[in-house]
């Protein structure tokens, strides 16, 4: 009698509701034994209809929607958004505005990767660092409360600039902060990239190619892990960024560390740029002048019947601005974030499409796991550090 | 580095009396029928060494005829190239070819241009919802698509739908208009 | 001490109740939350879980990852058509008694997304306890929410409860 081994391979459902700490994301994995032979993600679990959404409301109203799509790096997420509405004016920010604007998206991609690093920490167990990183983002809130007045969803920058400028204080406190993360940064470093299991855990898990990478429209820290010196802040820079002196940090490894170092170097490199503006801060306005965009200040309204009018009708009605398409792609946390924005010079836009870079990410993700075993699923997706309200939108 | 433009990279690998190039805010921008689309795209790659297709999107141009317009950001890792292809498409479903024999990466988007839109992608080896439910009828991002809001009520006023807040003022309406309904 | 030597210790040391009181407070202040995150919200609910807030002073820091093991059910976030029938799911999956803290405006109303993808309110799948406001609520209303929680279930006033009577 002779005995034919057969493979059969298992379907397994790993989400919507799962132990890894990214939301709602499905992955339909098939298994032969251990071995991933398949992953298919399925998404929309969280979509909001915030394209739909932003049709019917005001550029002005838009800020509030466009906070809640990638909720951890709202201020670059506004960056990404008044990006393209100021091209479609083709305005340009007050240089005071344009500091605030990097040192607050700055400030934010630290507390984006301590999020990563506590988060992708808790799914592999070590739920020290999450309290720790936690503690330290929670600091980060505390100064966009000072700004803002909200923890998370700030809702700060304006067309032309920023809501207003900032507060007392501001400046000695962030330098506090940024000055602490300093040696917080080298503490993480010397807890993690030394630490045997964490780096047995990370080191040659979820390989992605830098050919894959490319091809999957893989950006941010995923494309950078695979040896691809690709920042748009120094190839296509905006809002600024050209003025600041900074580093673009790769790593050849193209696994799971990799992408590891590259976060921790970029909050190193996202520091030296947030005291770079402290450092050079310029005074004057922070939004712009223009009465078709931005309010009029507070003191002339007391004053001033045509500033009363202006404010009248940028509140009751919004700004028009010319008709015409635009992308501008900027460097969020997680890598390439565009709007593209349709205006056919009506006080709405006709069409506001989100590049999300979460949503390519994911696309990788098959490419990082089939052909490996199922504990690695949870490493690589913790690698890419989704945002499911970015995927979905 | 290339210090020529985009465009003039471009010229001579395209079949240039059918497609019309421009500069807009910047970008670089081509306009091709359909048909031309995929020749302009591996043009794209293979002569310019465009690798990424950075997005894949689209928007629906009601009343206008044809009706939607997909929207393909090409750019080269490691570089600021960017080419902006767009193209227009009509019919009921409307399709174009798909991307994705040429660019791995177009596969989620296009699906989603599908879900949204409804524009078929002739080729895609995998064309389904990817945000919506399987059994969703309608494509949301439609012009027609109704958002569906349900009326709230504040103290004091009729029922308003949110998006009736702050009404819609078509560009060049008169000041004082008051606003109107939007298309739809 | 811990000896009792006369009449008066006894009672000073003693508490009379009814088992169904004593097990009301047990549950109450060890409330194991279900580890569902959904959007913006479960950001806020994981610095309520984190060093600053902590709330396990609340006895309810052990976030499960299987609904069976939890007996809350903090919606945080944005409720979609496709979320629905999963959360559903889960709900069903937890073991009575369990309750619902719905987080957020999203999901308490719907909240900014007055529109075709988003469930208007995720009372119209399950019975909620407590609401909590804000967009997103700080973790300070999170943890208020929670003690309101607590003292509804001390005195057996539940959405569950009261639907099963």
């Amino acid at each position: 009698m002779t005995v034919v081994a057969t493979t059969e391979t298992l379907t397994l459902n790993m989400g919507p509701q799962h132990p890894s700490t990214h939301g709602v994301l499905r992955l339909v994995l098939e298994l032969e034994g251990e071995v991933v032979r398949k992953c298919t993600p399925v998404m929309g679990y969280l979509h909001t209809g915030i394209e739909k959404e932003m049709e019917t409301r005001t550029y002005h109203q838009n800020v509030t929607l466009v906070d809640r799509i990638e909720y951890l790096a709202n201020y670059n997420e506004e960056m990404a958004f008044y990006q393209s509405v100021e091209r479609l004016f083709g305005l340009e920010p007050p240089p005071r505005a344009r500091y605030i604007r990097v040192l607050m998206c700055e400030m934010n991609r630290i507390a984006s990767h301590l999020m990563y690093l506590g988060a992708g920490a808790m799914d592999l167990n070590v739920s020290s660092v999450f309290l720790y990183c936690l503690q330290d983002r929670e600091k980060f809130l505390d100064l966009s409360e000072m700004v803002s007045g909200q923890r998370m969803m700030p809702g700060y920058f304006r067309v032309g600039g920023v809501a207003d400028d900032l507060p007392e204080g501001f400046v000695a406190a962030s330098r506090v902060w940024l000055d602490e993360m300093a040696g917080r940064i080298d503490e993480y470093d010397r807890l993690l990239t030394d630490n045997l299991i964490w780096r047995e855990r990370l080191e040659g898990v979820a390989l992605l190619s830098a050919e894959d990478a490319i091809a999957l429209g893989g950006t941010g820290p995923v494309l950078r892990g695979s040896g691809i010196a690709h920042d748009l802040r120094k190839v296509l820079p905006y809002g600024g960024y050209e003025e600041f002196d900074f580093d673009v940090p790769v790593e050849r490894g193209c696994d799971a560390f990799a992408r590891y170092r590259v976060r921790m170097e970029e909050m190193r490199q996202a520091r030296r740029i947030a005291l770079q503006a402290l450092d050079r801060l310029p005074d004057g306005p922070v939004i712009v002048a223009d009465r078709k965009v931005a309010l009029p200040p507070r003191a002339e309204l007391a004053r001033s019947m045509e500033a009363v009018i202006h404010q009248f009708k940028l509140v009751s009605e919004g700004m028009h601005p010319p008709a015409g398409e635009t992308y501008v792609a900027t460097e969020s946390p997680r890598g390439e974030k565009g709007y593209f924005v349709v205006s056919d010079g009506s006080n709405r836009p006709v069409r506001v499409h989100v590049r999300a870079p979460s949503f390519y990410n994911l696309q990788t993700l098959p490419a990082m796991v089939e052909g490996r075993p199922l504990a690695d699923v949870v490493v690589a997706v913790a690698s890419i550090d989704i945002v499911l309200g970015d995927v979905d939108r | 580095m290339d210090e020529t433009s985009i465009l003039d990279r471009l010229r001579p690998h395209v079949p240039w009396d059918r497609v019309s190039a421009s500069e807009e805010r910047g970008g670089a921008i081509v306009r091709v029928p359909p048909d031309a689309l995929l020749e302009v795209l591996r043009a794209a790659r293979d002569r310019l060494g465009l690798d990424t297709c950075a997005d894949i999107t689209a928007w629906d141009r009601l009343p206008r005829e044809p009706r939607f317009e997909i929207v393909y950001i090409l750019g080269r890792a490691g570089t600021g190239d960017r080419l902006m292809v767009r193209t227009l498409a009509d019919g009921e479903p409307p399709r174009v070819p798909s991307a994705t024999d040429i660019y791995r990466g177009a596969g989620f988007p296009e699906r989603e241009v599908y879900d949204m839109f409804g524009v078929v992608f002739d080729g895609h080896p995998d064309l389904r919802r990817i945000l919506m439910p399987d059994e969703w009828e309608g494509h949301p991002l439609r012009r027609d698509f109704s958002l569906f809001e349900e009326p709230v009520e504040f103290i004091g006023h009729t029922p308003k739908v949110p998006s009736e807040i702050i009404p819609y003022f078509p560009p060049g309406s008169p000041s004082g208009s008051g606003g109107e309904p939007p298309p739809r | 001490m811990g000896v009792i030597r006369s009449e008066q210790d006894l009672e000073r040391n003693v508490l009379t109740t009814t088992l169904e009181r004593l097990i009301a407070w047990g549950r109450g202040n060890s409330v194991w939350p279900a580890q569902f995150g959904l959007a913006c919200c479960a950001i806020e609910m994981m610095c309520a879980a984190g060093p600053r807030f902590d709330i396990s002073r609340f006895g309810s820091e052990l976030f499960r990852a299987s609904p069976r093991q939890s007996d809350l059910m903090i919606v945080a976030g944005r409720v979609s058509q496709k979320m629905a029938p999963v959360l559903r799911h889960i709900y069903d999956q937890m073991l009575d008694p369990k309750w619902v803290i719905s987080m957020g405006d999203c999901a308490s109303t719907g909240g900014l997304y007055n529109n075709y993808a988003v469930v208007q309110g995720v009372d119209k799948i399950v019975p909620v306890d407590v609401y909590v406001a804000g967009c997103p609520p700080r973790p300070e209303a999170l943890l208020h929410g929670l003690q309101l929680l607590q003292r509804k279930i001390q005195t057996r006033q539940t959405a569950a409860a009261t639907r099963a009577t």
